[in-house]
């Protein structure tokens, strides 16, 4: 089959993913930079096209319950937003999580706190990354660094949520969402019948018919035992699921001395500084986290044994580099260069960077 | 003489009333003569009635009714607290052929999840919704709602509610009655046979409403909360008659999308 190729925005890329994936709804709110999404929806008239519901919501809070009542039901449902949104929607994906329901949320982050600036930012990892919403929880946290992956992990994310009834969330951030690039688009999938929704997903609230129970969706318990135990299940669910599904990209680690840790944008803007690094003869490798929940742990490990220093690169004052700290467990330096607030940093930067507080250091 | 069983009794023919079969037999968790307990009643009836239990989905708010889903035999969600709306508004929109319905108390729909309420009313989802409204946080032990009336005390509120440092008690229910997208909209209370009666009518109205597909169907039962008050159950009836009625006076508020004139 002739491949289909389109010039796209990265939040265009993930609302036509969203329509091809045969998600059942979408819900949302706009906020700069993120608006595009459900703009492209609405133009698309994807009610039309597959059947899905596309609905502008009151609030990102009104948004995120409606993604519960949907998840609730079997229904593949996704909403996104930017920083101040996901904010808004803390409590409710703590319920999500607690109900144990699968939902797709795109967060494309821009500065904070407050209500910051548009410009894009890597700021909202700690909320991304270790629960975010009251109670122990986790979300499993994808990272596009282009918009072909903004495309891709809609579907991933949609096949991860539904595999571990979990919320999944992917973390983008401005530029992603922002930029335009050629992005392959996959075949028009049909959305699940009724039947099938049900044979998925027999926890569903859709109507008790004789022949079963009925269900209940919730999160509450109200007997401490009971609840501990439903605490312990959803860690050992997050341990299979840091067991299974961590990726990640090693770009020149074979013969590195020195790697770069960045995700996202920063992943973009570190490989330029890497091949700058390389022309001074200073053997640079990137480690691209892909899943930022489970984080790859593992491999960082093992290369601490072999190179002389770490640097993370993020539009954040730093905050993945703590779990890359744990990762390496003090082997060798681990040291952040961040720009925040909205500023990309450059290449010329990050090369500074890495020479001044890894080999300088 | 043979000793007379209550099999004798109670003959099929002699029945003129049992539980509905939407009830589960678990013991309700609510203060005696609470009105929950026979709001939740009304409902099982009406949807045995119709035979729709099988196409029904509810969703049960934060209060003390949160537990909702353990006493009626139904597919049911638990929302955040006054998000149930919300929740409702995607259900029946993903499965338009289902009957929806929240319930949910004064504190949950008429404070914190008052923009949920006024949206889906707004938007005119077809769904009903059951809104318990008993002046005061009955949950949470008794603290003032928005619909606590002027004067009268509660736990955050311990000297009566001040309006002028507290603000007004809010009619959320003649509120949304103006707003073009719902079709039905009336307050009853079930504190007595005849009211009783007349609340069941009203939520079988409502829940037959949703076959027409002409927005939101709106009951509020005017309500009791004998712990919160403080009353024993009578007592507390004989309170709500005499100072919750003429600020929520009971009766249609409109009917077929059209405002009732009085
Ligand atoms: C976000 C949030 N805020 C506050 C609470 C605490 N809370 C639980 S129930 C309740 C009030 C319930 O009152 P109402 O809706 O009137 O119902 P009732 O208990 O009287 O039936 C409150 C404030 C909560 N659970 N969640
Ligand atoms: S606290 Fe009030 S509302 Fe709650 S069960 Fe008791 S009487 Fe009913």
């Amino acid at each position: 089959m002739e491949k289909e190729l389109r010039l796209m925005k990265g939040n265009e890329a993930v609302a036509e993913a969203a329509i091809r994936s045969g998600a059942d709804a979408y819900f949302g709110y706009p906020i700069t930079p993120q608006s595009e999404v459900i703009e492209y929806l609405m133009a698309q008239e994807p009610h039309k096209r597959t059947g899905m519901v596309v609905l502008q919501a009151e609030s990102e809070v009104a948004a995120i319950n409606m993604i519960y009542g949907a998840a609730a039901c079997g229904k593949m449902a996704m909403t996104s937003s930017s920083s101040p949104g996901i904010s808004l929607k803390q409590e409710g994906i703590s319920y999500i999580a607690g109900a144990e329901l699968p939902c797709l949320i795109m967060n494309c982050v821009r500065g904070g706190p407050g209500l910051g600036t548009i410009q894009p930012a890597q700021s909202d990892y700690f909320q991304s990354t270790k629960g975010g919403g009251h109670g122990d929880y986790r979300l499993v946290v994808l990272a596009p660094a282009s918009v072909q992956e903004m495309y891709d992990f809609v579907e991933i994310g949609f096949d991860l949520a539904f595999k571990y009834r979990n919320p999944v969330m992917i973390l983008a951030d401005g530029i992603i969402g922002q930029m335009m690039e050629k992005v392959e688009i996959g075949p028009q999938k049909v959305r699940r019948t009724m039947e099938e929704v049900i044979k998925q997903c027999p926890w569903g609230t859709t109507g008790k018919p004789t022949t079963r129970e009925r269900n209940i969706i919730t999160s509450l318990d109200l007997v401490a035992s009971r609840q501990e135990a439903f605490n312990l299940k959803l860690v050992k669910k997050y341990d299979e699921i840091k067991e299974k599904e961590v990726k990640y990209e090693l770009i020149n680690c074979d013969d590195a001395e020195y790697i770069i840790v960045a995700y996202g944008s920063s992943a973009r803007l570190s490989m330029k500084a890497m091949d700058l690094l390389r022309a001074k003869g200073i053997k640079t490798g990137i480690v691209r986290p892909i899943t930022l929940f489970p984080f790859p742990s593992k491999v960082l490990f093992d290369l601490a044994d072999r190179v002389k220093g770490f640097l993370t690169v993020e539009m954040s004052t730093g905050q993945m580099v703590e779990d890359v700290r744990l990762a390496v467990q003090f082997k060798k330096p681990v040291e952040h260069y961040g720009r925040v607030g909205g500023v990309i940093p450059s290449p010329e930067e990050i090369v500074n960077a890495l020479e001044q507080k890894i080999i300088g250091g | 003489m043979a000793e007379i069983t209550i099999k004798d009794i109670i003959k099929e023919e002699n029945l003129v009333y049992k539980k509905s079969k939407v009830l589960t037999n678990n013991t309700m968790s609510y203060c005696p003569g609470c009105g929950h307990g026979t709001a939740h009643r009304l409902i099982a009836e009406v949807i045995e009635e119709m035979d729709i239990q099988s196409e029904t989905v509810g969703v049960c708010p934060v209060g003390c009714s949160v537990l909702m889903y353990n006493f009626l035999d139904l597919d049911m969600q638990q929302a955040a607290h006054g998000r149930a709306p919300a929740l409702a508004t995607a259900i029946k929109r993903l499965m338009p052929e289902k009957f929806v319905f929240t319930y949910q108390g004064d504190g949950d729909l008429a404070a914190i999840g008052t923009a949920e309420t006024i949206h889906a009313c707004n938007r005119g989802e077809n769904i009903t919704i059951i809104f318990v409204n008993n002046g005061i946080y009955g949950m949470t032990g008794g603290q003032m709602a928005p619909t606590t009336l002027k004067g009268m005390p509660a736990s955050t509120c311990p000297y009566g509610r001040d309006i002028e440092m507290m603000g007004n008690p809010l009619k959320m229910t003649e509120l949304v009655s103006h707003l073009a997208g719902t079709y039905y909209v009336t307050r009853q209370s079930v504190h007595s046979p005849a009211n009783v009666r007349k609340a069941k009518k009203a939520i079988r109205q409502a829940f037959e409403n949703q076959k027409l597909k002409r927005g939101v169907s709106f009951v509020e039962i005017v309500s009791n909360c004998n712990s919160g008050w403080k009353l024993p159950p009578v007592k507390a009836n004989e309170w709500m008659v005499e100072n919750m009625f003429p600020f929520y006076p009971l009766g249609d508020i409109k009917v077929d999308g059209q405002l009732v004139t009085k």
